[in-house]
């Protein structure tokens, strides 16, 4: 294929994968109140929407009630008013949400979403927007630091102490998690012995490096967590403080930008979880039918949201100060610590120095190999 | 050198960022118009084959170096220059420096220029700029550099940790 050609594709798959992710991301809306609600015993938003059945015994029953809320809530957001305070920075403040959407949109061009489709350009190995990309791993890592700017910005261009203190405190948070984010990735990039998405899928063949790095995958979790300031990290939304936080002076589709990024980075962390370490789009006959790839990473990313739903329906917010400490003093440490085995391990293992107890391992449970 | 005409925008997008980014009167203007720099010196990056020293460009200073000035800028409301307008001219003798300076640093990239036309225009098609090729020119070819950075590194940490006990200290007494 010829560089237009890439680029063709490029286009068109990232437009279709966008118009998708957009949709996702009002559904994920729907899942969570859903599941929050079910969670708290609640029923949830049930009225917007829903597919009429015949009666029975003369009670009036409903299938799949609330299925149209996205639609409704999109619709609330789009005819509010689009109001500006006075004395805001104006050019910083239309371009925060945008800085926002678009770092959440970007990171989706290294996902890989299938093997190799039927279909597929001949020198594509999986399915993707851009696959093949050798530094995939890193433009992660880039897009996410870029993804402050949206908060940071949000936050100072709105002229209020409170939005600024909300959008300092997220942005602290986020740079204080991103190390240990960045030592916790090193450990799939060397298990795989790559920094292409597409390869460290292929490395999880046969196994998951859950199951072989379990801790990473632990301390991964929690800093997607508060990467995406979800609950119980939420701090820069804290109502009792800080009011909205850096969203505070934002209104109808403004703050519903700032609403989409942080529910596609939900599905976008999800479908990155997936990928480091619950083997993206591989699960069992993945390899005779590709198709079913895309069945498994949704799948992968259903169950992360569902997950980060349930922590969130669980667990108290954490107070300032232990957040800070628990990201300095307990994540960094015990990633650096995995790390350095992991490394330490790897390099005795191509030594030989395990060879007998592999084996041994391999023979016991046959189906490891 | 990829599509010339790529080149040609992006060099517009970063020298004007750049120009942009001093004469800016709001200190967190100056900062994204560098941010902008910064983004389009990363494509130039990726341009030359080298697509490693782009995402490290991006994720270091794009994102951490830059997230910490607007941060210092923003806790120390900072953004507009109130009253040092005068002062920023600076001393007369800082003046003619700069202007010296500035044409020098002009002078030796133009001899640079004018030296490398005609040779070498395509070296960096030819180089293997792989993370996998660039981490093993690190480590064995460049190891003692590479640590002399590492101790500096450490260097600074040492010293910002020794200044702010420092500090605890005294408020503490």
């Amino acid at each position: 294929m010829t560089t237009s050609q890439i680029a063709l594709w490029g286009l068109v798959v990232g437009f279709i994968i966008t118009l998708i992710m957009v949709t996702g991301f009002a559904y994920t809306t729907l899942f969570e109140r859903k599941l929050l609600a079910r969670l708290q015993v609640r029923f949830g938003p049930n009225r917007v929407g829903y597919i009429p059945i015949p009666s029975r015994k003369g009670k009036e029953r409903k299938l799949l009630g609330g299925f149209m809320q996205p639609a409704a809530d999109a619709v609330k957001l789009f005819m509010k008013e689009d109001m500006t305070p006075a004395k805001v920075d104006r050019v910083v403040y239309f371009i925060a949400p945008m800085m926002a959407v678009f770092t959440a949109i970007a990171i989706l061009a290294v996902i890989p979403w299938a093997g190799k489709l039927p279909g597929l350009p001949a020198q594509y190995e999986y399915f993707a927007i851009a696959p093949g990309i050798n530094v995939g791993v890193l433009y992660v890592l880039a897009i996410t630091s870029l993804g402050v700017y949206g908060i940071v910005l949000a936050g100072w261009a709105s002229n209020n102490k409170y939005a600024v203190l909300g959008g300092i405190r997220a942005t602290a948070q986020m740079i204080s998690y991103e190390l240990a984010m960045g030592l916790t990735i090193l450990v799939p990039i060397m298990l795989a012995d790559s920094m292409d998405m597409g390869q460290i899928v292929a490395g999880q063949k046969g196994m998951w490096y859950i199951f072989l790095q379990p801790i990473a995958a632990i301390v991964f979790w929690i800093v997607i967590m508060a990467e995406l300031q979800r609950a119980p990290f939420d701090m820069s939304e804290a109502e009792q403080e800080l009011s909205a936080g850096f969203s505070v002076e934002y209104g109808s589709m403004r703050f519903g930008m700032f609403f989409m990024a942080e529910y596609m980075k939900m599905i976008i962390f999800s479908a990155i979880f997936a990928v480091f370490f619950l083997g993206g789009y591989r699960g069992p006959f993945v390899d005779q039918f590709p198709v079913l790839g895309l069945v498994y990473t949704t799948l992968k990313i259903i169950f992360g949201l569902f997950l980060m739903i349930w922590i969130r329906a669980s667990l108290p917010r954490l107070r300032y100060d232990q957040l800070m400490a628990f990201g300095w003093k307990r994540l960094l440490p015990i990633s650096v610590i995995n790390f350095i085995v992991v490394g330490v391990a790897i390099v005795l293992v191509e030594e030989g120095v395990f060879d007998s107890l592999i084996r041994s391992i391999q023979q016991a449970i046959p189906f490891l190999g | 050198m990829g599509n010339p005409i790529v080149f040609l925008i992006l060099a517009g997008v970063a020298i004007v960022a750049a120009i942009m980014m001093v004469t800016s009167r709001n200190a967190v203007y100056s900062a994204l118009w560098l941010v902008l720099n910064f983004s389009a010196i990363a494509i130039f990056y990726l341009l030359l084959n080298a697509p490693f020293i782009a995402m490290v460009q991006i994720t270091v200073y794009a994102g951490a170096i830059m997230v910490l000035f607007l941060f210092v800028i923003m806790l120390l409301g900072a953004e507009q220059l109130r009253g040092v307008t005068a002062a920023i001219g600076g001393e007369r003798w800082q003046q003619v420096l700069a202007v010296f300076s500035g044409l020098l640093l002009l002078g030796t990239m133009g001899i640079l220029v004018f030296q490398g036309m005609g040779d070498g225009g395509d070296t960096a098609v030819t180089i293997n700029s792989s993370p996998a090729a660039l981490g093993v020119r690190l480590f064995e070819v460049y190891t003692f550099p590479f640590e002399l950075t590492g101790i500096l590194l450490l260097a600074a940490m040492i010293g910002v940790a020794i200044f702010s006990f420092k500090k605890k200290k005294k408020e503490e007494s």
